[in-house]
């Protein structure tokens, strides 16, 4: 390395254009699968159908942002359960510890979309243009016609794929069939075309032109990694030790590199793995399968370059047998991640079974703390939210138990301790409770108070109230106010 | 196969001369496109400031050519506020008070309409709780006692008037005398009144001036109060023998109560509110419990 001196380092640099050779092999056929899965259910899920009953939407997986509910298949979610969505958020940040600790920047590599979008848009790009050295070639050419043609085609087809990625968005937060009728019709809200159009754009430029650029300088996300990575964390290296001197195979003295650039043309963020590592790498692998893939034809082994973790440089170089990788991979690190995961996941899972279709909070009023009336009776007033999760309209009885009593109870404006929530609705209703005049409650400064909702089901119910095991009740404790001192 | 070796330059990057712990700090440029990015914010940022009022003057700013202003989007969402709003303060204003209980998207508006306004116009002498200032007399709203009566038509009519309102002519009005300030009983009357209030109130008291007080008692208060401290809505006179009182029920306070008088007024609202505001604040008080 140079010290800056006579000549200043030039401030700006423009990109310099990458073309990945295609390269085939077991990695390569990898990011196949994971491309097609993930693309997969990134488009289809917004199509999916489940019968929730008449007044609920039927889509299986939709983020109803307008009534703020969160579908899922057989799960709903209302705002007071987004606990549920904190506890998916620590699973997947515990999933990234684990999976970064043990494999690195294996998210970058395999799933992450600007890569995933990026293997879309190159495959686009070598069907119209061809492979890498006809792509240099159309690159360094003369705008002619059929550079014009080809350039057409690729970003039209680019272009569709970007307007469909931004589509699929959209999709997940209404019902998929009507808004697809609305953009179809020219009809659709404004809020959908913006963000049309903006998915549509960014996914258009990310994955079509910026690239690696997106990765080396606008994610946070590898400077993360780095933090949870340690010197058992794969990552892909090139054991110089066995390659260098890099030369042709049959001159003497050279080690099994014979320099053919195979690694450095499929790599889609344009460096040299031999350089050692780096941080544009994002151990896609592609490398790994182009020096294999030579290896073989020159009858060397394969491994050249690896999955390997910094140890394995260290015990390599003192003339070590390479070590499986699940010997980095199964370590206490990577088991207490994953023992920690999958108890945040059970934790939510029992959760989900636990939680009840109806559900209520009471708010005591607290301006004034009680209201002394004309008996002298003294009356606290609450106010509940009833929610009913269930499809159709249900009745709720409310009540209330305590070590002192008897009370009165008495909902605002409705004739009894019986109402009507709608389907799939929360309902505020204020709740009077009296003690006596005299009464232990009324003297004592406060006493604590369980209020009970209990599901009548979509009738009111007799008014004999007889004791039903099988409906569902719930309860939340508060406390009652009485004269104090 | 393989590819013509590329013939770039090595790759020689200046550090920075920065150094620690052996880790020294290259020198890479900025991407281009960054570099345009930050220049096209610029002229975004100007652009912003011919769009929408901006720069200072001598005698105000630069109102941009949008012709944006803030007052006039509030303004604007108001009225469309208004406008949605129209056809329920119709009913409100053309229903029987009665029935906007029954009707209960009417009520959902009136409830939480009625509250804005006690809020903005009620809470300074009643709480933002109703729940009254015993001290210094403001009702509380929340309990089933009324001086001037808790129907929907009553507490309307004095929501509309108000009480003793020298600027409304139907307003509720009502004087009790002034029995000590004026000279109209003796101290010692006025001593044994109060022990009569007392003991009708079911309080502690003195049994022997409360006898006593029961002669003045019928001869200067029941008029208004009712034979038997029952009260009458009609004049506002209140109930002397429940347990909820206007300015206190000790000693003190019934004894200030006889000698000076009490002569609580409240400011009509009709022609600062609208009717459906009237109505809305009126479901609103009648709704907090202590509705007749």
């Amino acid at each position: 390395m140079s010290s800056p001196d006579t000549q200043p380092p030039s401030l700006y640099a423009a990109r310099e254009p990458i073309f990945p050779r295609r390269v085939k092999g077991a990695f390569r056929n990898l990011k196949w699968w994971i491309m097609a899965v993930t693309l997969g259910i990134y488009y289809i899920t917004p199509w999916l159908r489940w019968d929730r009953g008449p007044s609920l939407p039927d889509q299986a997986v939709l983020v109803d942002i307008a009534h703020r509910r969160f579908f899922f298949f057989m799960i709903e979610i209302w705002p007071q359960e987004f606990y549920f969505v904190a506890g998916l958020l620590i699973m997947a940040g515990l999933g990234l510890f684990l999976f970064t600790s043990a494999l690195g920047r294996v998210w970058c590599g395999y799933a992450c979309p600007q890569t995933v979008w990026t293997d879309l848009f190159i495959l686009v790009e070598r069907w119209v243009e061809g492979d890498r050295n006809a792509r240099i070639r159309l690159h360094r050419k003369e705008w002619d016609l059929e550079k014009a043609r080809k350039r057409a085609v690729k970003w039209t087809l680019w272009l569709l794929i970007a307007a469909a990625t931004g589509g699929a968005w959209i999709f997940y937060f209404t019902d998929a069939p009507q808004l697809l009728h609305d953009l179809l019709h020219l009809q659709a809200h404004p809020v959908a075309w913006i963000t049309l159009f903006v998915l549509t754009a960014t996914t258009f430029i990310f994955g079509g032109f910026a690239r690696e650029q997106i990765c080396i300088y606008a994610c946070p996300w590898p400077r993360i990694q780095a933090a949870m990575m340690d010197e058992d964390t794969l990552t892909i290296g090139y054991r110089d030790w066995r390659g260098e001197p890099r030369g042709k195979q049959k001159t003497e003295g050279t080690g099994d590199c014979i320099d053919c650039m195979a690694c450095v043309n499929v790599c889609p963020m344009g460096i040299d793995i031999r350089d050692g590592q780096q941080l544009a790498c994002i151990t896609c692998g592609l490398c790994i399968d182009a020096c294999n893939d030579m290896m073989d034809k020159i009858d060397r082994p394969r491994g050249l370059i690896g999955y390997l973790a910094l140890t394995d440089e260290t015990a390599e170089r003192a003339g070590k047998k390479p070590i499986s990788v699940w010997k980095h991979v199964l370590r206490p690190r990577t088991l207490l991640y994953t023992a920690l995961w999958a108890t945040v996941g059970v934790g939510l899972v029992v959760a989900l079974f636990l939680r009840s279709e109806i559900d209520f909070n009471v708010t005591p009023i607290r301006n004034p703390t009680f209201v002394t009336l004309s008996d002298g009776a003294i009356r606290n007033s609450y106010d509940l939210r009833l929610r009913n999760k269930h499809g159709e309209a249900h009745w709720f009885e409310i009540s209330a138990s305590s070590d002192a009593g008897p009370f009165k109870m008495a909902l605002e404006g409705e004739p009894g301790l019986r109402l009507k929530v709608p389907a799939n609705e929360t309902k505020a209703v204020r709740l009077y409770i009296t003690a006596p005049a005299g009464s232990s409650a009324a003297t004592t400064p406060r006493i604590p108070l369980r209020i009970w909702v209990e599901d009548l089901g979509d009738q009111p119910g007799s008014e004999v109230t007889a004791p039903q095991p099988a409906r569902e009740r719930v309860a939340q404790d508060t406390i009652f106010n009485g004269r104090g001192h | 196969m393989c590819a013509k070796k590329v013939t770039k330059p090595p790759h020689e990057v200046p550090t920075t001369g920065h150094e620690w712990d052996g880790i020294q700090e290259y020198d890479n440029p900025m991407p281009r496109w960054w570099v345009w990015i930050f220049y096209a914010t610029i002229i975004w940022g100007i652009g912003y400031t011919v769009a929408y009022p901006a720069w200072p003057w001598l005698n105000g700013v630069t109102q941009g050519v949008l012709g944006y202003n803030a007052r006039e989007a509030v303004a604007a969402d108001i009225a469309q506020m208004d406008a949605t709003n129209a056809a329920v303060k119709t009913q409100l204003v053309s229903v029987d008070l009665n029935a906007i209980g029954e009707d209960e998207a009417l009520a959902s508006y009136a409830s939480r309409a009625g509250a804005a306004v006690f809020k903005t116009t009620c809470a300074q002498c009643h709480g933002a709780g109703a729940a009254g200032v015993q001290s210094l007399g403001y009702p509380n709203l929340l309990d089933d006692d009324w001086l001037w009566g808790g129907s929907m038509e009553e507490i309307h009519q004095t929501v509309a008037h108000g009480i003793r309102s020298t600027t409304d002519a139907e307003s509720r009005y009502s004087e009790m005398p002034k029995f000590g300030t004026d000279g109209l009983l003796e101290k010692a009357q006025i001593a044994e009144v109060v022990e009569y209030v007392l003991q009708i109130s079911g309080q502690e008291h003195d049994a022997a001036l409360a006898s006593a007080g029961g002669t003045v008692y019928a001869d200067n208060c029941s008029a208004c109060h009712g034979a038997a401290g029952e009260g009458d809505r009609s004049q506002g006179a209140p109930k002397l023998t429940d347990a909820v009182w206007l300015y206190g029920n000790s000693r003190e306070a019934i004894n200030d109560s006889v000698s000076k008088a009490r002569f609580g007024v409240m400011p009509e609202w009709a022609g600062r509110l609208t009717e459906d505001q009237i109505r809305a604040v009126s479901f609103y008080v009648h709704s907090l419990g202590g509705g007749e």
